[in-house]
């Protein structure tokens, strides 16, 4: 359909940060070090340089473990936070600099579906007042009618029997919270969802009808993902690309078959390995040594130093930037570069 | 004699003026140094297992009948005083959450030795040596300076292996440990995982691992119950379980995994939802979510049966097995 | 078409009375007892017209001889009056029912007006955040530090001064609400906004702001509703204090005139003739703002065990 025009990428995070002030207020930054007062702002790096972009129609999931910024990546985006650094541009648009108002129509393409369903519902609004609010304030023009029928199309296609809809959220279960979450952002229409961990919160035979319900939303609506996990498992049957966060930083970016067949950044086939396989006998994953550092006192090198099998003095003080390997995946990592790992 | 040893354990909940039935019919054993997983999700009963194995459940839940017999005695009908020197001693709990376990005002010293000390007649440096000696089982590096510090000042993973230490203190005979590693990230569970096969099995320590994850239950067990809305609806071998299950529920839920399934396509998914203790159907309690149920699943609850390898709560797993071998075979 | 709305109410009514809220209610005699004993004050001062046999505003209703009758269970006293008479002669029983009226009044209002601004500010605070924030509490904070009667006490005697007496006891019923009210809102604002940064964290805040609405529609239209629960345990405990703040004042000469009392007056002007015998013209008052006060703190207690989030949260 898009043919036509020359391939720009819907969503184009360029070198975005997102830094946290950890110390609010000047009082707080003043600080005793060594007998003598001194003033320091102390920071939480959450996102650092990250580039990604995101083609129409794909899924493109994030993956990293608690901490690594993945969520802060999706609340940037969905522009509930601002960027510290960097560029977000839509459709060839900027999007990181405007003003609520300048984002309405936006909002109408973007939307977002969030972890927790206990959370993302109003408890005091029935499904109902829930459904219709976003639509009666995105399209005023509508009758009363207009609007009933189209919050009974959404709920039927996500599945909640719309004789449902003067119940309160928490007469419903996870799973049917969670349909009702998306049945909302489903309200306007959008061309864009960001998934924020969406079925973490829901019980595996759950998982599988939510994560249904989205790819039949995507195929029918032609929609394009952003999906946030750590479940390697979820990325591999859902996802068309993957990003491997790691401390605010992406280690690697690669086609989803691509990269499970052949993972290359260390991190990532750590990750991989790691992940409780069915059918194998015992653990057999790759042992990182120590834990993932605050990310407050930044390494100055390769953020995954510190936990490398293959970590040298380049690793140490040298930032590793995102080299194009011959399949096609960026990979951040320079024993990668220096085809050290084979050993 | 088996180390433990359930049997038709029955767990209930006082409401305003009637009681719901939260377990029902559950029986099993437990055999020295054997590694059993219960599996289910939320709301099938298995975190009320584990309480009731303790003993520790509080009002309004309430052991309404059955034993639990810990190496022949029977816990349910023990004294407060009894307990306690069956509870942290012979028999130890990990949560999900380490917080619950260790107190954020005392330092891990404190605590370990606190313990140690409550069981045990023990001078303080003994018991700081033997708190030392199990944080170095759990590969806790510099475990001298860790006494000092408080919980707060550790990360997750550290804070869930020194409680798993702490369970280890009395070198009891049981663990029981409820999603052990649920709250953590991959790296780290597979950490803690080996971490506690490895415990397991060099010092014979029997395992109850509580999980809705079937790659860990498949991974770190010798035999798994398999929980539905409070009752065991199938058991027995691990490997057989994940491999030829035999109970739809069981099959649905190893088919319903994204690995089960080729990238992009629609999963096999099980329609409908876990029933509320308080809506449990007749019969079956499963028959409204099952493909195979007929007029007998819905009207009278099935029996365990022996069916090739495991048991099996279920009417039709002989009609089912034909159907589902092919269907597997693809 | 009617018989469908009462349908409505019906199961609306029955689905209160078998909520949570309707069983500990159902469970707890001290709340049962608290709140009919409420209803029998409230209904009374609301027909307080109705049902008293005089009025106490109309002069020529009242007859200096008739002064200083005791109650009726005492001797002397005069059949027509059941509670006695005040040292100008006006039944007792109808001053009271006006009294508790007025007093019920300022308390109501003074409390709506404390909510309103303690709201308002509460949500700006704890939404917006930021220097307005600290700025908005650090006024909240210097109004605390003084008393609430302090604050009360200076500007009604300034005013009383400044207007004269006579203009300052026509318009007594809204300087009393204007001062209770505003002296009190940080009690409001400051739980308001700590509810409001807890709700603020939550998802559906995000989800909203993510739909695009604006933070006026985000603020009432989903985080207030979700901090109603606090709002209506101070309201209860605001109230209470609003009466005996009122009373407080009156009692001292600053608050409602003699002409039309307020519980806290009646108790003052009766004040001086305790030791000449007549003490009916103080304690019964007393005892009737007392018990007023008391239930409300009941119900108000109770209130606050059935809605505390960390004992009972859907």
């Amino acid at each position: 359909m898009n043919t036509n025009k020359p391939e720009k990428p819907l969503l184009d995070l360029q070198n975005v940060e997102k830094r946290f002030a950890l110390d609010q207020g000047f009082l707080e930054t003043i600080k005793m070090r060594g007998g003598k007062l001194i003033r320091e702002k102390r920071e939480v790096h959450a996102v650092n340089n990250v580039s990604l972009s995101v083609e129409r129609g794909e899924a493109l999931c994030v993956v990293g473990e608690s901490g690594c910024g993945k969520s802060t990546v999706a609340r940037l985006i969905a522009g509930l936070l601002t960027p510290s650094a960097g560029e977000i541009h839509y459709d060839g648009e900027r999007i990181d600099n405007r003003s609520r108002h300048d984002l309405l129509p936006l909002r109408k393409k973007m939307q977002m579906i969030f972890q927790n369903p206990y959370a993302s519902l109003n408890p005091r609004m029935t499904i109902q007042q829930a459904l219709e609010e976003p639509v009666k304030y995105h399209t005023p023009s509508l009758t009363r009618a207009e609007v009933k029928d189209k919050v009974a199309e959404v709920m039927l296609s996500v599945g909640v029997d719309p004789s449902w809809s003067a119940r309160y959220p928490h007469e419903f279960s996870g799973g049917q919270r969670q349909r009702i979450a998306i049945a909302r952002a489903l309200t306007v229409n959008p061309e864009f969802i960001i998934a924020d961990e969406p079925i973490s919160a829901l019980d595996v035979s759950i998982q599988a009808q939510v994560l249904n319900l989205m790819l039949e939303a995507k195929e029918q609506r032609g929609l394009t993902y952003l999906f946030i996990t750590h479940d390697l498992s979820v990325v591999q049957h859902f996802g068309t690309r993957v990003a491997v966060l790691y401390l605010g930083s992406v280690c690697e970016l690669a086609d989803t078959a691509t990269l499970f067949e052949n993972p290359k950044h260390p991190y990532t086939k750590a990750l991989l390995s790691a992940v409780p396989q069915l059918k194998d006998d015992g653990p057999s994953h790759i042992r990182l040594k120590g834990e993932i550092p605050t990310p407050i006192n930044l390494p100055l090198g390769c953020p995954f130093e510190s936990r490398c099998a293959y970590a040298n003095v380049r690793c140490e003080t040298e930032r590793p930037a995102a080299v194009q390997q011959p399949d096609g995946s960026l990979v951040a990592c320079h024993a990668v570069e220096e085809d050290r790992l084979q050993d | 004699m088996s180390l433990l040893s359930v049997r038709d354990l029955s767990v209930k909940f006082a409401m305003r003026d009637h009681s719901v039935t939260a377990l029902k019919g559950i029986d099993f054993d437990l055999a020295k140094g054997e590694r059993l997983g219960i599996v289910g999700e939320s709301g099938a009963g298995k975190s009320i297992t584990g309480f009731a194995l303790m003993n520790l459940l509080s009002r309004p839940g309430f052991i309404d009948q059955g034993k639990i017999l810990f190496q022949g005695k029977d816990i349910v009908h023990m004294s407060d005083a009894e307990m306690r020197t069956i509870r942290g001693n012979r028999m130890a709990m990990i949560f999900q959450d380490p917080m619950v376990t260790l107190n954020p005002v005392l330092t891990i010293g404190q605590q370990m030795v606190e313990t140690l000390k409550a069981h045990r007649k023990l001078s303080k440096s003994d018991a700081e040596q033997i708190a030392i000696m199990k944080l170095r089982q759990v590969y806790i590096p510099s475990p001298e300076e860790r006494l000092n510090q408080y919980p707060h000042e550790l990360s997750g993973g550290m804070r869930q292996r020194i409680v798993i230490a702490i369970a280890l203190l009395l070198d009891p005979e049981l663990i029981i440990a409820d999603e052990p590693t649920t709250a953590l990230d991959v790296t780290i569970q597979a950490d803690i995982m080996e971490l506690l096969l490895e415990l397991c099995q060099s010092s014979k320590v029997g395992l109850i691992l509580i999980t809705h994850d079937l790659g860990v239950v498949s991974q770190m067990t010798d035999r798994t119950l398999v929980m539905y809305a409070g009752k065991i609806i199938e058991s027995g071998r691990t490997s057989e379980i994940i491999n030829d299950p035999q109970h739809p529920y069981t099959q649905g839920l190893i088919n319903a995994l994204p690995q089960q399934t080729e990238p992009g396509r629609r999963l096999k998914q099980i329609p409908g939802n876990m029933p509320s203790l308080t809506g449990i159907p007749d019969g079956c309690a499963f028959s409204p979510r099952c493909e195979f149920a007929t007029d007998q699943c819905r009207i009278t609850p099935p029996e365990i049966v022996q069916y090739e390898h495991v048991a099996v709560a279920c009417h039709e797993v002989n009609r089912l097995h034909h159907v589902t071998s092919k269907g597997l075979d693809k | 078409m009617s018989n469908f709305s009462t349908n409505v109410e019906a199961s609306r009514f029955s689905r209160m009375w078998n909520s949570n809220m309707g069983y500990s209610f159902r469970r707890n005699p001290v709340a049962v007892v608290s709140l009919c004993i409420f209803a029998a004050i409230a209904l009374m001062a609301i027909f307080a017209p109705l049902i008293a046999p005089f009025d106490p505003y109309d002069l020529s209703q009242i007859d200096i001889m008739n002064s200083e009758y005791p109650p009726v269970w005492i001797d002397g006293a005069d059949k027509q009056f059941l509670f006695g008479t005040d040292d100008q002669g006006r039944d007792l029983w109808s001053t009271i029912l006006y009294g508790t009226r007025l007093s019920l009044l300022i308390g109501l209002c003074a409390v709506t007006l404390q909510a309103f601004l303690g709201i308002s500010i509460g949500l700006i605070s704890g939404y917006v955040g930021g220097r307005l924030d600290s700025l908005l509490m650090r006024m909240a904070d210097i109004q605390l530090s003084f008393s609430t009667l302090m604050v009360a006490i200076i500007f009604l005697a300034v005013t009383q001064a400044m207007f004269g007496s006579e203009t300052f006891n026509q318009y007594a019923i809204y300087f009393l609400i204007a001062v209770i009210g505003v002296s009190e809102w940080p009690q409001y604002a400051r739980t308001v906004r700590a509810t409001v940064l807890a709700e603020k964290k939550k998802e559906y805040v995000d989800s909203a702001r993510v739909l695009g609405f604006g933070p006026m529609r985000i603020m009432v239209r989903h985080i207030l509703p979700n901090s109603l629960s606090p709002i209506f345990v101070i309201s209860t405990v605001q109230v209470a204090n609003a009466i005996i703040s009122e009373a407080s004042l009156s009692f001292l000469g600053l608050g409602m005139p003699p002409s039309q009392p307020s519980l806290g007056s009646l108790i003052s002007s009766g004040f001086d003739y305790i030791f000449s015998g007549s003490w009916w013209i103080t304690a019964i008052p007393g005892v009737i703002l007392v018990v007023l006060v008391l239930v409300i703190n009941l119900l108000g207690d109770w209130m606050r065990d059935v809605l505390n989030p960390k004992l009972y949260k859907g």
